[in-house]
């Protein structure tokens, strides 16, 4: 095992051991336990850097099921080295502000299982090479999502953001499944690295435009591009420092990743580049433009931080222009606007972890994040407004701050791609023209974050506890990131020619130009300078004149917002979907047989009428013998017994009789095995029907009407006749030899005499593994249905607390 | 309604551990001989289904004091774990061996990973079907 299936699989080990700690050892906190795990692996995958700096790339390979080319694949370039990092650094301060945002009154394991899973298979989706395990890990992130926003399940809105986050990440996560298929068929591989080699010559496939598509799909849906941005928001619900980790840091940035992994698969198409530019570009208009008029503080982040992944979106798709020319100068400005992006992508991760976890300390301090109840703050908790300042600063793209470099990147990114002649000329200078007045939103709501948290008056008396500077732990995470941030503008190039060129030749493999940029603090009086110093002029202006201006969001109301489009389609959908199971969920066990019978009558009794298989001979077949007979004619005088007895439990003796005369039927077969098990299933089916029994009122026989005890009749003897011509019929088709000859050496490849334990346990293990998962998941559906009911006759549903 | 199954009760106490010793003994002989672990632990099952039918809950739930739903779970857990535990070896996903050893006693035996795989399946059959069967006639 190397070390990079390592570190996907330590998170989820050490999740595996967290329930069974104790809440405090030695009265530490377990956070301390949980923090060693992402230091660690931040450490351990550091060593890589100067290797695939140089160049390198670790592959490693677990056959998982060969012959479907379904093998657990890892692999480690640029690309997905830079979101380890960050997962994992990003992970470590999370996890050691969490320690202190948290009291230990919380329920901790759950939540740092949760946020080890998350972590594990976070790590898993940017390692993992096959498209199956990308997808799986895919998903294993929004359901450690979907649980961590949920953390609060008492309160109604944290159910809500935790459903509406499922629902839209796993619709999304669908789509791409289905989208991944589709490549699969194409290229007949599932590893991305070899798909690379093989898709981008295939672009006349009729299934290349359809698989670029749902791949988008859910990469936005991840990513919370517009219009599937609404879900992120509502997640704001989740504890801060999930928010900072999970919703601005990493999870949302998954999208972002796939897409830069995928370029060099779709990117030549000029449909990939408009439509992940012209996403990116209306996300980050539009989420910088409901950032300005929130009141929450952590949902003014949330939009912003949709703005921001917009973006660099954006800067991604724009990218992709290089791939549509030959080589010339053009090619290799427009990977310098990947380049940006991710540089961006970095910057981003800083600034924003440090906003969150700020506006968690005033939540903490406070007991408040609404901007209309905070004010003057800046004198009470200097250490935090320091680094709300920096962070802020850094967003609105003011130097000295890392924010500033990207920013000005993305200027001239704009710049570069509005003099493309890809479309009419007013379109293209839309791209610069969007750019900027979404960046003077941006400085906008930037000012308003700042201001109106730590400027102005004081009012102690709407607030639930007085201002005080959070403790020292609590303020490590966020100044470390704030330093980071400072440091990130004086020593761009360090980062830059380490970290983010090797992640250029991941997104350009087919490009033989020099990649990678030297980012420069200074460069001239320019226009990106200019764009800078109007946009500083004109969001001033705008947050001066706020209060005249605001009236404009009232052309948005509520009920026309994607918000409001989710909630009307969830509570139709339910609502239809209602009437519809009333419809035919009549609450009598005879309707839902005579349901069944009749598709088993169409679906089957149709099969053999229309592939005439229903001849049949029985010449080859053994003798009957005597005892046979008795055992079958035994077998049906007590079937019609069971029609004419008195009570159930008559009834259901008789019926009990059937099975063990079916198990006599194996042991005459000589079937031990399933003669033993047909036996002992029989005896606790039979308890269990007479443990039921004991709910179920006195038998008396119902006069139903003549029609629909004529249709019994009919439905009856059909469906005896089917079964009876089936059984005949199986036996006189054989379409393929018998495969039973290979288990017959079941000794020699399992060690086993017996073979049918030798197929439940090695040959076909997997499905009995599955068999045994799906028998756990009914249990425990039996047992929650039955308790569920019996909490709800007690006391009244949960509800909001 | 009170019922006098003495009778019962006295034979149940002695017929259920020759019941368990034959689950015992299904679940080892599976590898050569009928058995297995589905079988085994439905056997145990349908013991401590005998034991709730001729005694009451309480008693044997004071006599068995497991977590039904926790005995799944852990079966579960094992035959999933013994899937992803073949990877330590560098093996595909659900290898299984065996080897021979010389045990004291038993003479040369034949032991394999498919044992401990079977007794995840044997637990969390007996899991379930306890599980489910007490829920049902706990909820009166």
């Amino acid at each position: 095992m190397n070390t990079i299936t390592i570190a996907i699989i330590l998170p989820f080990l050490v999740a595996l051991i967290i329930p069974f700690l104790k809440k405090k050892i030695f009265h530490i906190h377990i956070g301390w336990f949980v923090v060693t795990v992402p230091t660690a692996l931040f450490i351990l995958l550091v060593r890589f850097v100067p290797e695939v700096a140089a160049g390198e790339t670790f592959a490693y390979s677990i056959d998982w099921i060969p012959s479907y080319q379904i093998n657990f694949l890892t692999y480690l370039d640029g690309l997905s080295l830079i979101f380890a990092l960050l997962i994992t650094g990003i992970g470590a301060l999370v996890t050691l502000y969490s320690i202190f945002y948290l009291s230990k009154y919380e329920n901790l394991k759950s939540f740092y299982t949760y946020l080890l899973l998350f972590m594990g298979s976070m790590l898993g989706v940017v390692f993992s090479d096959n498209l199956m395990g990308l997808y799986v890990f895919w998903e294993l992130t929004s359901i450690s999502s979907f649980l961590l926003i949920a953390f609060w399940f008492h309160r109604k809105l944290s159910r809500e953001g935790a459903q509406k986050s499922l629902l839209i990440t796993v619709s999304g996560g669908f789509a791409m499944l289905v989208g991944f298929i589709m490549v699969y068929v194409m290229a007949d591989t599932m590893s991305i690295r070899e798909i690379i080699t093989i898709l981008p010559e295939m672009s006349d496939h009729p299934l290349f435009a359809p698989a670029m598509v749902l791949i988008l799909l859910g990469a936005f849906t991840k990513s919370a591009q517009f219009p599937f941005h609404i879900w992120l928001p509502t997640a704001m619900e989740a504890p801060t420092p999930v928010s900072a980790y999970l919703h601005s840091a990493t999870m949302v940035k998954a999208g972002i990743y796939l897409v830069a992994r995928f370029t060099p698969v779709f990117g030549g198409e000029a449909s990939w580049f408009w439509i992940v530019t012209a996403i990116g570009l209306t996300t980050l208009f539009w989420g910088a433009f409901n950032a300005i008029r929130q009141t929450d503080l952590k949902a003014l982040l949330a939009f912003s931080t949709v703005s921001q992944l917009g973006m660099i979106m954006s800067m991604i798709g724009m990218s992709s222009a290089a791939l549509h020319h030959g080589h010339d100068m053009d090619t290799v400005l427009f990977t310098q606007i990947a380049f940006a992006g991710i540089f961006h992508l970095i910057n981003h991760s800083t600034f924003k972890g440090a906003l969150f976890m700020v506006v968690g300390i005033i939540d903490h301090q406070l007991g408040t994040r609404d901007i209309r109840r905070l004010g003057g703050l800046a004198s009470l908790m200097p250490l935090t407004f320091t680094v709300a300042l920096i962070g802020s600063a850094s967003m609105a793209g003011l130097p000295p701050f890392n924010g500033f470099l990207s920013k000005e990147m993305f200027f001239t990114a704009v710049l570069n791609v509005s003099e493309l002649n890809f479309t009419a000329d007013h379109i293209m200078t839309m791209i610069p023209v969007v750019a900027w007045i979404a960046s003077v939103l941006t400085f906008v709501y930037c000012l308003i974050f700042v201001s109106r948290t730590f400027l102005g008056r004081y009012k102690e008396e709407r607030l639930e506890r007085p201002g005080k500077e959070a403790k020292a732990g609590m303020l490590f995470s966020p100044v470390i990131l704030g330093l980071l941030v400072i440091l990130i503008f004086f020593f761009p190039n360090v980062l830059g020619s380490y970290v983010i060129t090797p992640a250029m030749s991941s997104i350009f493999p087919m490009l033989d130009v020099e990649l990678g940029v030297t980012i420069q603090q200074w460069h001239g009086f320019n226009t990106e300078l200019m764009m800078t110093l109007a946009l500083i002029i004109l969001g001033i202006i705008l947050f001066m004149t706020l209060r005249w201006w605001r009236a404009i969001y009232k052309l948005f109301p509520e009920h026309l917002s994607f918000n409001h489009l989710y909630g009307a389609s969830l509570e139709n959908t339910s609502k239809v979907s209602k009437s519809i199971t009333n419809a035919y969920m009549t609450g009598h066990l005879r309707d839902y047989m005579v349901y069944i019978y009749f598709f088993f009558l169409i679906v089957i009794g149709g099969t053999l009428l229309l592939s005439g298989s229903y001849r049949f001979e029985i010449s080859g077949n053994g003798e009957v013998g005597a005892f046979d007979l008795t055992i079958a004619i035994a077998m049906m005088a007590a079937a019609i017994s069971i029609l004419v007895a008195k009570s159930r439990l008559t009834a259901i003796v008789l019926n009990s009789f059937l099975g063990y005369g079916v198990a006599i039927f194996f042991v005459i077969f000589r079937a031990p095995d399933i003669a033993l098990t047909q036996i002992v299933v029989e005896t606790v089916t039979t308890v269990l029907f007479l443990a039921a029994y004991f709910f179920l009122p006195e038998w008396e026989k119902e006069d139903s009407r003549k029609r629909s005890k004529s249709v019994n009749l009919f439905l009856s003897i059909s469906v005896g006749v089917i079964f009876t011509v089936t059984a005949l019929a199986v036996q006189n088709n054989k379409l393929f030899e018998s495969i039973s000859t290979f288990f017959e050496d079941s000794y020699e490849l399992a060690g086993g005499r017996n073979i049918v334990n030798t197929i439940l346990g090695d040959f076909r293990a997997f499905d009995t593994m599955l068999e045994v998962v799906v028998l756990l998941i009914g249990g425990i559906g039996v047992y929650t249905f039955i308790k569920f009911k019996a909490r709800k006759k007690r006391n009244e549903p949960l509800e909001d607390k | 309604m009170k019922t006098n199954n003495v009778i019962l009760r006295a034979v149940v106490r002695i017929v259920v551990f020759i019941i368990l010793t034959l689950a015992v003994y299904l679940f080892l002989a599976g590898h050569h001989n009928p058995g297995g672990g589905f079988v085994g632990g439905l056997v145990l099952a349908a013991a401590l289904v005998l034991l709730l039918v001729s005694y009451d809950i309480e008693t044997v739930r004071n006599a068995v004091p497991f977590d039904f739903k926790k005995v799944a779970a852990l079966g579960a857990f094992i035959a999933v774990g013994t899937a992803f535990g073949s990877f330590i070896f560098g093996e595909p996903f659900l290898s299984q061996t065996f080897a021979y050893f010389h045990l004291p006693f038993f003479g040369q035996t034949a032991l394999s990973t498919v044992t401990i795989f079977e007794s995840g399946v044997a637990l969390a059959v007996v899991g379930v079907v306890v599980t489910i069967i007490l829920s049902i006639v706990e909820d009166v």
